[in-house]
Order: structure tokens, then C-alpha cells, then sequence
């Protein structure tokens, strides 16, 4: 007796089955009035250069819901390890999550190999977990760090292409960051000067691009040491309010009151300290 | 070997590779609006009326401008806030301000408030199948000297407000003048009449926190007050980010 085994076609790779199910939520969703949740986006300015002695990084610090601010005062430049900052750009839980698993991989690869994790290896994680999702992870990201090649600066796109250069700039304000980029860069820069090019390329950003706002933060990188300044320039105060509108106690009627006595008597009492070292 | 960059789409269900690359119809459009943003505002009091409006025009990430007020002076009692679409805004403002010089001619007098505004009643039904993209707000006078705001929607249908915000941030800023200005949702609390200082800073505030919220909304406030004695202006600095 014969059996017959059908050979299902091997197509390996990610599996897009909740993309063609998402397309056919949308439209359903669309025919009864409602619209899908959007993803907060971080809107976004977002560079980095390498001078002299190591990387500058730059963010600004807005992220919005459609038109609306949701945070005037997020963080954009994430941890990656002692050595390697990213800044990220595009839809916010992508950009924090993305750079969260590679930093804790990094972190147990880094402990396997006894070294201090490169910013090239970062890249390559970065790249290969992007291409993986097929751009569907809405993460732009700007990584810069210092390791024992030297210092390196690599521009990632959500579909998993990267580009290891001098100077970059990410997210809705990138044109407005690279016009001063374009203008003022020059290799081998002093700290001070760098930092002064990365505040001015944000800023260029925070003012000409809606999506992009209120403060400039940056991450100075260099062998050996952090300077993770946030914020570095408070580009915009919050506006001050001349009136006081403070509302005085019975402005929210009461309408009923219960009093309910819990009789209650202590039995026992023991103390143990947390430790919060 | 060559390096080949194809995208995914290139293959079929089955996946062999598609003969053509066709990613089927895709629709192209022009659109005759565009979104110039912008908030305009104003309030009535007892003797006075103020018209309120950020000067930044924008479109899509850009601006354009950080200098366009929205505020139109029509007559010596009246001013209009117009917001949405830049083009249709100076247009209507044009035809408005003919059609006010059209009327003196004819009627020798200037026309009162409350006749401006049903007048651009009619003008924006006159378009109702193709409307003016603007969100028209106007403060002034009426014929006893009270003041008077008119707020309309895109195709003329309008009533009178004692104050009524529009534009981008108009659902920011109406609550937060529903409490302040109407009282609402509040109790035990004495209804005095608004005052033009506290009106003038009310408007400056809420502006601040607009500013602080919508994108759309910066740069600087421009303040029209009516009086009786005229119309003055206050402009102050806001957000530029």
C-alpha cells in the first residue's frame, strides 16, 4: 500500500497574514464611520556628527498624535550600551522597542564576548530585525557611538538599509537639519564647535518644521565618556499665563455625601525595611 | 554575480516571479483646497467685542508665512476672523469688502454687523456645491453699541454668539471659553460680567496654552479690539516652534 504525501511548497520568512487581515479590518472598519487608532508618531528632527574626538548626537523633543502634541517633552535618544546611543525617528513605540531589544541583546551578546559591544555590530542587528519586518516597523534611526575601531556614525531606515556616514540626519525635519549640516560641516571639528553645529541643525528643525518642537537634546560620545544632556537648549519656554484659574472648593457641586465608619483595631505590627540602595 | 534589488511585490501568490510589475490602479487627483491653518477667535462683552487671531499660515510640515493675521477690518464696527484655506480667505475677503462699498453706494450708510453677516450668509450658500474652504468669525457692534459675534460654517449657516473660536484650534480653546466665559460645569460661582481686561487676557491665555498644543497654531496673536471709539490692535509674541 502506496501513501501519497502532498509537498506543501516551502516559502519560509515572515509571515504577512496579519497584514492582509489589518488591510481588511481598515476598510471594514472605514465603511462603519470609525478610523483605526493612528500610531503616535514623533513627527521629529533628528542628526548626528562625528568630530574629532568621537559623535555628537541631536533630537529634538516633540512627539504627536496626528497635528496635536502629545508629549512636549519626550526622549529621543535612546540607550543602546555604555558606548552606543540611537536616536530615533518615525513611530514612537517602534523607535523604543526596536532600540530596547537590541540593547539587551547587545548587552548578552556583549557579555559573551567580553568586550565592549561595537557600533557596528548594533548596526547589523538593527538592519537585520528591520529587513526582517519588511518596513511594516516604522523606525528611522540615527546610531552613533565610540568603540575600539573609533568613532562611527550609521543612518538606519525602516526597510533595513544603511548608511555608515559623516554626518546624517533623520525624520520630518531632516531637510532643515541638513541645510545647516550642508553648510557648516567640516571634518575633524573641535567638541564645542560640534556641538554647536548639532544644536543649530535641531534648532533649524524645532522652528521651520511643524512636527518637530520645544527642546534640543544631546549625547556627547567620546572614548571613554557619556555626555547625555537633556536638555542641552530650551529652545521654547512655555508660554506664561497672566490669569489665575484656580477653582475655589465647591465649584464641583456635591450632590450627596455617604460617612461610612470602618471600626477598626490594630492586632499586630511589624516593620521590614526595602532594601533601595 | 549581479546584485538584484527586488521588492517583495514582484512575486506572486504561488511565488513565482510576476511577468509584470503591476501594482494596480492607483488614482491620481488634484485637489482645488489646501490646509493653511491658522485659529481665529472672538468674544462679546457689553460695550466692546474682540477678534482674536494667530498670525502663522502653514501647509503640511512647512510655513509659509509667520506674519498672516486672519483678522480683517470691514467697517469701523466690525472685523472678520477668517480661517482653513489662504486663497478662498482673501478671495471672500475681497468680494465682502466690494460688496460692503456696493451697499454704501447704494444705501448711503455703512452696513451694521448683524447686516454683514447675513449677507455673507448668502454669499457662502451661493457656493454651496463647490464652498469657500474658510471658518468665518465676526465680532463688532450691533446698532445699540452691545457687542455682537457671528460664527458660520464653510456654507453660510451662521447665529449670533456671545464668543465662538474657530480654526485649527477651536476644540482646544471652545471648552476652556465655555467655562471661563459661560460659566458652564461650574457651581457656586458669581456670573460677574466680563470685563475688556479680563477679556483681553483671557484671549492671551488661551492662545498660549493653543500654541502649546496645536502645530498649526504660533508665532504671534493679533488682538482686534472694537469700541466705540474704533478699532485698536495688540499683537504679542507666541510659541515659534
Amino acid at each position: 500500500m502506496a501513501t501519497v504525501s502532498v509537498r506543501q511548497y516551502h516559502r519560509g520568512g515572515f509571515s504577512f497574514e496579519n497584514c492582509k487581515r489589518n488591510a481588511l479590518l481598515e476598510a471594514d472598519i472605514n465603511k462603519l464611520g470609525f478610523s483605526s487608532p493612528a500610531a503616535r508618531k514623533t513627527g521629529t528632527t533628528i542628526c548626528g556628527v562625528v568630530y574629532k574626538d568621537g559623535v555628537v548626537l541631536g533630537a529634538d523633543t516633540r512627539a504627536t498624535e496626528g497635528m496635536v502634541v502629545a508629549d512636549k517633552n519626550c526622549s529621543k535618544i535612546h540607550y543602546i550600551s555604555p558606548n552606543v546611543y540611537c536616536c530615533g525617528a518615525g513611530t514612537a513605540a517602534d523607535t523604543e522597542m526596536t532600540t530596547q531589544i537590541i540593547s539587551s541583546n547587545l548587552e548578552l551578546h556583549s557579555l559573551s564576548t567580553g568586550r565592549l559591544p561595537r557600533v557596528a555590530t548594533a548596526n547589523r542587528m538593527l538592519k537585520q530585525m528591520l529587513f526582517r519586518y519588511q518596513g511594516y516597523i516604522g523606525a528611522a534611526l540615527v546610531l552613533g557611538g565610540v568603540d575600539s575601531t573609533g568613532p562611527q556614525l550609521y543612518s538606519i531606515y525602516p526597510h533595513g538599509s544603511t548608511d555608515k556616514l559623516p554626518y546624517v540626519t533623520m525624520g520630518s525635519g531632516s531637510l532643515a537639519a541638513m541645510a545647516v549640516f550642508e553648510d557648516r560641516y567640516k571634518p575633524n571639528m573641535e567638541e564645542e564647535e560640534a556641538k554647536r553645529l548639532v544644536r543649530d541643525a535641531i534648532a533649524a528643525g524645532i522652528f521651520n518644521d511643524l512636527g518637530s518642537g520645544s527642546n534640543i537634546d544631546l549625547c556627547v560620545i567620546t572614548k571613554g565618556k557619556v555626555d547625555y544632556l537633556r536638555p542641552h537648549d530650551v529652545a521654547n519656554k512655555k508660554g506664561v499665563r497672566t490669569g489665575n484659574y484656580r477653582y475655589k472648593h465647591g465649584t464641583t457641586g456635591v450632590l450627596t455625601k455617604a460617612v461610612t465608619p470602618l471600626n477598626l483595631e490594630v492586632v499586630e505590627e511589624s516593620v521590614q525595611t526595602m532594601d533601595t540602595s | 554575480g549581479s546584485l538584484m534589488m527586488i521588492s517583495a511585490r514582484a512575486f506572486g501568490d504561488n511565488a513565482q516571479m510576476k511577468e509584470h510589475h503591476y501594482t494596480g490602479p492607483v488614482e491620481h487627483k488634484f485637489s482645488p483646497y489646501a490646509f493653511n491653518g491658522g485659529t481665529v477667535l472672538a468674544v462679546a462683552g457689553e460695550d466692546f467685542a474682540l477678534v482674536a487671531s494667530d498670525t502663522r499660515l502653514s501647509e503640511g510640515y512647512g510655513i509659509h508665512s509667520r506674519d498672516s493675521p486672519k483678522c480683517y477690518k470691514l467697517t469701523d464696527t466690525t472685523v472678520i476672523g477668517c480661517s482653513g484655506f489662504h486663497g478662498d480667505c482673501l478671495t471672500l475677503t475681497k468680494i465682502i469688502e466690494a460688496r460692503l462699498k456696493m451697499y454704501k453706494h447704494s444705501n448711503n450708510k455703512n452696513m451694521t454687523s448683524g447686516a454683514i453677516a447675513a449677507m455673507l450668509s448668502t454669499i457662502l450658500y451661493g457656493k454651496r456645491f463647490f464652498p469657500y474652504y474658510v471658518y468665518n468669525i465676526i465680532g463688532g457692534l450691533d446698532e445699540e453699541g452691545r457687542g455682537a459675534v457671528y460664527s458660520f460654517d464653510p456654507v453660510g449657516s451662521y447665529q449670533r454668539d456671545t464668543y465662538k473660536a474657530g480654526g485649527s484650534a477651536s476644540a482646544m480653546l471652545q471648552p476652556l471659553l465655555d467655562n471661563q466665559i459661560g460659566f458652564k460645569n461650574m457651581e457656586n460661582v458669581e456670573q460677574v460680567p466680563l470685563t475688556l481686561e479680563k477679556a483681553v487676557q483671557l484671549v492671551k491665555d488661551v492662545f498660549i496654552s493653543a500654541a502649546e498644543r496645536d502645530v498649526y497654531t504660533g508665532d504671534a496673536l493679533k488682538i482686534c479690539i472694537i469700541t466705540k471709539e474704533g478699532v485698536r490692535e495688540e499683537i504679542m509674541p507666541l510659541r515659534k516652534d
